[in-house]
């Protein structure tokens, strides 16, 4: 990895009169990462990135970009240049000229600047565009305009607002292989704000997932996924079956819960949160639909839950299989298409199997409603 | 129901017509006074057309003088007007939204206030600023042209701000924003940026600014000291009785007014004819190409024609002389006087008869038989306007005889002639 320009986030708090829209965020943000903050809508991450970009100064604590403390400088006087959410293209001004406003405020010659525009055009395959006015560009292509026009400020970290919101499903995937492309090509910071965790996921070195203002776990996606810290954090990223609880056992990376409505069920207990269960706590655990089977695990730590089919769903790569368990506890499973017919008619008694080590245990918190 | 939709629809064109005339009449009525030779503005009886009043207006020292002014005025008012409504706008969307509210209250008050008032209050404002700084009675701050560009700028202000603010409220501050990020100071964000996006609204509020303060009266008959605008030399004329002198010059203000209001179409419809087409509008501004420009766009025919015949309207009143129109109605109009004279003495002479041989008067009121007075003029009776209809005097009888059984009733000639009969029984004694 190239040596970038890193951010620093200092016991950052964020106020708009009484609301506090940012509580004391620490984030360290290395040079030349892809970072990510990913959370619902409102929890804060557009007031983060306008606070790195000096729209805003913080109410308390301190922003660091490549060390420096950023406290005092305007917009125009940071190393960052931000995608706005809405792309905020000049209307009245071409295509080229958009691109090349940061060198126009330089006081850069016409023929300079349209040199280097028409650089960053061939490299948003835009070639020959130029001469356009932003509204005659289709969504996608305003879209890479806009990154151009970032791009060519030569910012040290780029602060991109849901850069793809606003794009159909198909370009969006599109944009997102690009976007990594150009993050590795230009070997700057990014700073990626999304409310879609499979953005968050597939193009980030590491992610930060904030519930109101609050930042619960900054991670790479892996861990993310696979250790959430917090309920919220297991239950806002990708799917979980939630069972309700108290702690009935519980050894360092182990616990037993017992269930309101299952009974007893083994997990594991992530790094970051052991310490934080002990016994007759209230807890939560979590099982992802693909982590259940229908098939004895081959694992020791293998747990079982007795349920009735309610109805199944054909998916193409795999099934849903939505069960009732005791006390009509829902629960989703899914399996994997692996080519032989299984079905799962409604009544169906099945016994579900998983891996205590891919289940996990956590203190009881709020989450995500979705 | 047929009958029904009927009836509203020439209720409908009834309602119209009256409409536009109650509109359009009067400037119509007044554009035809300019013409017309008469020195009391008056369109019926038409008497000689003629260019004669355009040449008193543009004589008229006070009416110039006072365009001058109002020019002058106009100009100053526009500069001041505009700034201070940019910035009222500027500060009411941007800078102060917590204070929004009370802060409009307090800018459009201007407009609500009478003009009269704003005058007085001008007036005395300055004047007591003048004492304060103890000033001289005639410094610069009793002069006229800058007590009524201050005077008028506290209402046009507030009209220009209403321009921008509605402008404003369309503009995304993202785009501030974004200039700012991209390295932009804030006077070239808001040069490069905003002002851009403005420059419309600039337009229409100096547009707008330069009607208001060029119509004004009511707060410059305060103010104006030793500079009268026309409005108030227009007034100041009524007051001593006008000339169609000020018709020509209401005619000149009509005729700018269609020709800028027929331009400002043009160009909007050749601006959604561009985006109709896709194009960029400089793509089709560029080059005055005639038949494209006419295409689809009956605005620009229209000020085409108009243009037209404006030009040839001025062309014709160069060589065009109403002199010796003018000296025919002059003698025309000294003929019948003569006339009248004639039918009077005549009158009298016949009264005079016939108290002599005490005859009784068998056809009534003796003044609806016009006798034909004798040649007394030089020109005998040729400009008689009577005479058109009537035939020479020796092809007189055989007309007289009645070749259909209604005789020549119907013959609209008969209404200028006398009876034959009757004139027998006039020339005879
Ligand atoms: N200028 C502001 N004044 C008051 N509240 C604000 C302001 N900007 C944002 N907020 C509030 O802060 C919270 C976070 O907003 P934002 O950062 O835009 O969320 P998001 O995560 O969707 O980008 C929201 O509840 C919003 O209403
Ligand atoms: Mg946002």
């Amino acid at each position: 990895m190239s040596e970038g320009v890193g951010v620093d986030l200092q016991d950052v708090w964020i106020k708009f009169g009484e609301f506090v829209a940012v509580r004391q965020a620490n984030v360290n943000i290395k040079g030349g990462e892809f970072f990510s903050f990913l959370g619902p809508s409102g929890c804060g991450k557009t007031t983060i990135l306008r606070a790195v970009s000096g729209f805003l100064e913080p109410s308390d604590g301190k922003i660091l970009i490549g060390g420096n403390d950023m406290a005092g400088f305007g917009p125009n006087e940071r190393p960052t240049a931000l995608i706005f959410q809405n792309l905020a293209l000049f209307p009245l001004m071409k295509v080229w000229e958009n691109i090349a406003f940061s060198l126009e405020v330089k006081g850069a010659s016409a023929s300079e600047r349209r040199k280097r525009a028409d650089e960053l055009l061939d490299m948003i395959a835009l070639t020959g565009q130029g001469d356009k006015l932003p509204s005659e560009l289709s969504g996608g292509q305003r879209q890479r305009v806009a990154i151009a026009r970032a791009l060519c400020a030569e910012p040290d970290v780029l602060l991109l607002d849901e850069p793809l919101s606003a794009l159909d499903l198909k370009l969006r995937q599109h944009m997102r292989t690009e976007l990594r492309e150009i993050q590795k090509r230009v070997g700057i910071t990014f700073i990626y704000i999304t409310h879609d965790q499979g953005e968050a996921l597939t193009m980030s070195d590491s992610v930060a997932v904030m519930k109101a203002g609050i930042i619960d776990q900054i991670a790479d996606g892996k861990s993310i996924y696979d250790d959430p810290a917090t309920a919220f954090v297991a239950s806002f990223v990708g799917e979980n079956n939630v069972f309700r609880g108290t702690v009935k056992k519980v050894t360092k990376d182990m616990a037993v819960i017992s269930t309101n409505r299952t009974g007893d069920l083994r997990a594991r207990i992530p790094a970051s949160a052991q310490t934080k269960l002990s016994l007759g706590d209230q807890a939560m655990l979590f099982i992802r639909p693909e982590a259940l089977d229908v098939t004895e695990s081959k694992n020791k730590s293998d747990t079982r839950i007795k349920a009735k089919v309610h109805h199944s769903e054909f998916e193409g790569q795999g099934y849903n299989v939505f069960l009732e368990g005791s006390e009509g506890k829902e629960i989703k499973m899914s399996l994997t298409n692996r080519g032989e017919t299984r079905m799962y008619d409604s009544g169906m008694e099945l016994t579900l199997h998983y891996d205590a080590n891919q289940a996990v245990a956590l203190p009881a918190g709020e989450l995500a409603s979705e | 129901m047929k009958t029904d939709s009927l009836l509203i629809r020439i209720g409908l064109a009834f309602y119209l017509l009256l409409f536009f005339t109650y509109l359009l009449g009067p400037l119509v009525l007044m554009s035809i006074t300019a013409f017309n030779s008469p020195s009391f503005p008056q369109a019926t009886p038409w008497e000689v057309l003629t260019f004669e009043w355009f040449r008193v207006l543009y004589n008229d020292a006070r009416i110039i003088n006072g365009i001058k002014n109002s020019f002058i005025v106009g100009f100053f008012t526009v500069i001041l007007s505009v700034i201070m409504g940019l910035a009222g706008a500027l500060m009411l969307t941007q800078i102060w939204p917590k204070m929004r509210a009370t802060f409009y209250t307090i800018i459009i008050a201007p407009i609500l206030i009478p003009g009269v008032v704003l005058g007085i209050s001008t007036l005395v404002f300055w004047d007591r600023i003048n004492v304060m700084l103890g000033l001289s009675n005639d410094s610069f701050l009793h002069n006229g042209i800058l007590l009524t560009v201050l005077g008028q700028s506290t209402f046009i202000a507030s009209y220009c701000m209403l321009v921008f603010v509605a402008r404003l409220q369309r503009y995304d501050t993202g785009l501030t924003e974004a200039a700012l990020d991209l390295g932009a100071t804030h006077t070239q964000a808001f040069r490069k940026i905003q002002l851009p996006f403005l420059a419309p609204a600039i337009g229409s509020a100096a547009v707008l600014a330069f009607l208001a303060s060029f119509e004004n009266y009511n707060t410059t008959t305060f103010t104006f000291g030793k500079y009268p605008t026309l409005t108030i030399e227009l007034a100041q004329k009524v007051r001593y009785g006008i000339n169609p002198s000020i018709s020509s010059l209401a005619f000149i203000i009509v005729v700018l007014t269609v020709f800028f209001a027929l331009a400002h179409e043009v160009r909007n419809r050749r601006a959604q004819l561009a985006i109709a087409n896709g194009a960029p509008v400089g793509a089709v501004s560029a080059g005055f190409k005639l038949p494209k420009v006419f295409a689809g766009n009956p605005a620009a025919i229209i000020l085409a024609l108009f243009v037209t015949v404006s030009i040839s309207l001025i062309a014709f009143a160069q060589f065009y002389d109403p002199e010796p129109a003018k000296a025919v109605l002059l003698k025309k109009k000294r003929a019948e006087q003569q006339k009248r004279i004639d039918a009077l003495q005549k009158r009298l002479k016949e009264k005079r008869l016939q108290k002599i041989f005490k005859g009784p008067d068998i056809f009534g009121d003796g003044s609806s038989k016009v006798p034909q007075p004798p040649s007394k003029t030089p020109f005998g009776n040729v400009f008689d306007p009577g005479n058109l209809n009537k035939v020479a005097p020796g092809k007189e009888k055989p007309a007289a005889k009645p070749a259909s059984p209604f005789g020549n009733v119907f013959d609209p000639g008969n209404l200028n002639k006398v009876a034959p009969e009757e004139k027998g029984k006039t020339t005879k004694p």
